[in-house]
């Protein structure tokens, strides 16, 4: 699969509800979930994440509304159909494990294929394979009461890998470890998915495990899904009050991305406009340094305002002699947990540059900080965002308008 | 006192008069059945000489339990023989083992079926209430009148007797078999069959254990009331004992019957546990590891070695 190609749905969702008495736990849920992404539906005990999940691998009939499994509707299904579904199609990780205590690891891990009626040589040599992937090589013959909780959950994700099915339902699968190991399992599965290219839907309760899985995230709540989206949509324009209230406590720094904070870049020339414009803008904007763009918006470099001085008191007119390379710049996708070192570094605003490494935005230290403490940069009467210029204005005006000067900078 | 009566009794008098007429056929097949059953474990119990059967059974002991469970059921063995009740004793033992295996599996289908649908389990709360707590000799009265005298009537009456408990805890072991284990037999498209074989059975056998551990003692304590219609065994000396105030016989057989009890519970309950060398025969445990370990060697032979070294380091 490339990464070009249209994103591919892999399981639908329409209308979804389920009732149970009087109860309605789900409540007119529909979603579509594309091949090779982390769903992650995100909701408090009883928002009826948990009864949502059982429902797309059919262990719970739906109340009304249907599931499609690549295409398949399997609402409905007669049970030996659905059991095939299950074998082929969709295999299910539990929050307490749920391993066959009187089996070992090897044969947990092969039961899944056992199932799908693989001869035993065979399952044992997948099963052995999928044991070291999932880092418990060596462990093959323990039981799993001689594990700790985070290898016995190593163990019930190596046995949904091993079935070797498109689609992973995880319902809560890290919530029963202690936050050391839930992280580590977390980047595992990250690493896991990018290298198997898996389908993972993933409920839990936890906003932060949610943020650092998803690719999209479903939030729920009394049994309906309150909004859809990647987890900076979700962080950035929270759809309602709950969500919102929901999302405040989330450890923003490792969600939002230099994309999403990120300020459109007023101190900017270009390399061919000359020291004179340089020095007028920073004038304007009274900042210590200006990005250059060289053609097409590309990043140069940055100029400070000493040397912009210096250049049109000499009557140079050529910005690339003071240009700096020194700038620091991001990609777009860089989570801002990471720019603060940068930030600290250096005094200047932090570039950011899109793949074809032109400058789309600036974050300056005041709008990383801003962003990490979820308030706006423009609280005050006066715009801070700039880098304070180290020469005076009237320096800069004076330079300006020296008639001995005039016309040198172009 | 009025002449309000409800001749309910009468009413099962006639039901199983009924009963007897319209189904002689097939208590003639159960009695055949049973008698013949019970006349092959009885010769396996009585024909050996003594000091056979002890060997045998103390080193059943010693595997289920260790070599202190062993010594004592020489000693206990032993003093059945010297109180001169050995013969009996071997006779209740084979009454006890007929009844039990019987009941036990009319217990474990019944309790399988109740733990799988609710219905099956209301029908059966109130039928095993009335077995259980039904005084043990009314059981012998349409017994004796549908078997006649002898063993049937005994080992029959015992076995509607012993298989309330198994039912039950064969029940309550499915049901308390942890909900996500089951969850995930279905996610990975197994079978109700399979679910039950490989997982539910499995997890619920202390249960089930404990389960045929109280239907043996149920059974050896009706066995002795049995002795009433002439099923012989150790029965039949505290009948006989009741009859002529003998202290002496009544405390000899007593014993002997509270030996074969101590023996049997301990013995079944270390099966239950799983911890035992027997407990884990029965497991299949040893069994299904050897079996692997082989079927490893098979795939990949080269790497087998290597992987052992892995593991004992």
């Amino acid at each position: 699969m490339s990464d070009i190609s249209p994103p591919q749905t892999i399981l639908t969702a329409d209308g979804l509800g389920k009732t149970f008495g009087k109860t309605h736990a789900v409540v007119d849920a529909s979603f579509e979930v594309n091949r090779g992404e982390i769903f992650v539906v995100m909701g408090l005990s009883g928002s009826g994440k948990s009864t949502l999940i059982r429902m797309l691998n059919g262990l719970l009939e739906p109340s009304s509304g249907s599931v499609s499994v690549a295409g398949t509707k399997i609402s409905g299904l007669p049970a030996a159909k659905l059991r095939e579904v299950r074998k082929r199609s969709v295999s299910m990780v539990f929050q307490h494990f749920a391993l066959l205590p009187h089996r070992t690891v090897i044969d947990n891990v092969a039961y899944g294929l056992e199932i799908q009626g693989v001869a035993k040589a065979e399952r044992l040599e997948r099963a052995n394979t999928i044991i070291r992937l999932v880092g418990l090589d060596g462990r093959q013959n323990s039981l799993p009461s001689q594990l700790s909780g985070g290898m016995q959950q190593r163990v019930g994700l190596g046995r949904a890998l091993a079935s070797d099915t498109d689609i992973l339902l995880m319902d809560e699968a890290f919530s029963a470890l202690d936050p050391l190991i839930r992280r580590e399992m977390q980047e595992q599965l990250i690493e896991l998915q990018s290298e198997l290219g898996k389908t993972i839907i993933f409920i839990t309760h936890d906003l932060n495990e949610a943020m650092f899985l998803g690719d999209r995230i479903a939030v729920m709540r009394d049994g309906k899904i309150v909004q859809i989206g990647t987890p900076e949509e979700i962080l950035t324009d929270p759809a309602n009050d709950y969500v919102a209230q929901f999302v405040q406590d989330v450890d923003r720094a490792r969600v939002l991305t230099a994309a999403s904070v990120m300020e459109p870049a007023r101190s900017v020339v270009t390399v061919t406009a000359g020291p004179r414009a340089a020095l007028r803008t920073m004038r304007d904007l009274q900042s210590q340094a200006t990005f250059v763009l060289g053609r097409d918006r590309t990043f140069a470099g940055i100029v400070r305002d000493r040397d912009v001085l210096r250049q049109v008191k000499r009557g140079e007119t050529d910005l690339r002699s003071i240009l700096l390379d020194d700038a620091t710049t991001v990609t777009s996708d860089v989570v801002i947990s990471e720019l603060v070192e940068l930030s600290v570094g250096s005094d200047l605003p932090i570039a950011v540059l899109d793949d074809k490494k032109r400058l789309i935005g600036v974050i300056p230290r005041v709008t990383l900080l801003a962003a990490l403490g979820n308030v706006s940069t423009t609280t005050g009467e006066i715009p801070v965002t700039e880098t304070i210029a180290t020469i005076t204005v009237s320096e800069m005006t004076d330079t300006l308008l020296d008639p001995t000067l005039e016309g040198a900078g172009r | 006192m009025n002449d309000f009566r409800i001749p309910l009794g009468r009413w099962v008098e006639d039901i199983i008069d009924f009963i007897t007429d319209t189904f002689g056929f097939l208590f003639d097949f159960v009695a055949t059945v049973v008698s013949g059953a019970y006349e092959i474990v009885d010769a396996v119990f009585s024909t050996p000489p003594f000091w056979a059967v002890i060997i045998v059974l103390a080193a059943l002991g010693f595997a289920a339990r260790g070599w202190k469970f062993a010594i004592g059921t020489v000693l206990g063995l032993t003093l059945i023989l010297g109180v001169d009740q050995w013969d009996n004793a071997m006779d209740t033992l084979a009454l006890v083992l007929v009844a039990s295996v019987i009941a036990i599996l009319i217990a474990i289908p019944l309790g399988i079926a109740a733990a799988k649908s609710r219905a099956t389990s209301n029908l059966l709360r109130p039928v095993l209430d009335l077995t259980q707590t039904m005084p043990a000799f009314v059981y012998l009265i349409p017994a004796l009148i549908l078997f006649g005298i002898g063993v049937v009537p005994g080992v029959v009456a015992t076995i509607i007797f012993a298989v309330a408990p198994g039912v039950r805890l064969t029940e309550l072991g499915i049901r308390g078999v942890d909900t996500e284990v089951v969850e995930a037999g279905q996610a990975f498209g197994a079978s109700p069959w399979r679910i039950l074989r490989q997982i539910q059975l499995p997890l619920a056998m202390p249960s089930i254990m404990a389960g045929v551990n109280q239907v043996i003692m149920l059974s050896l304590s009706m066995v002795v009331i049995a002795g009433m219609v002439g099923a012989g065994g150790l029965g039949q000396p505290v009948v006989a004992s009741l009859n002529r105030i003998d202290v002496a016989l009544g405390f000899e057989a007593g014993l002997s019957v509270v030996i074969l009890a101590i023996f049997l519970d301990r013995l079944t309950a270390a099966l239950g546990g799983g911890d035992t060398p027997l407990g884990r025969v029965l497991g299949r445990r040893g069994a299904a590891r050897l079996e692997r370990e082989s079927a490893a060697k098979a795939a990949n032979p080269g790497q087998a070695p290597a992987e052992r070294e892995l593991v004992d380091a």
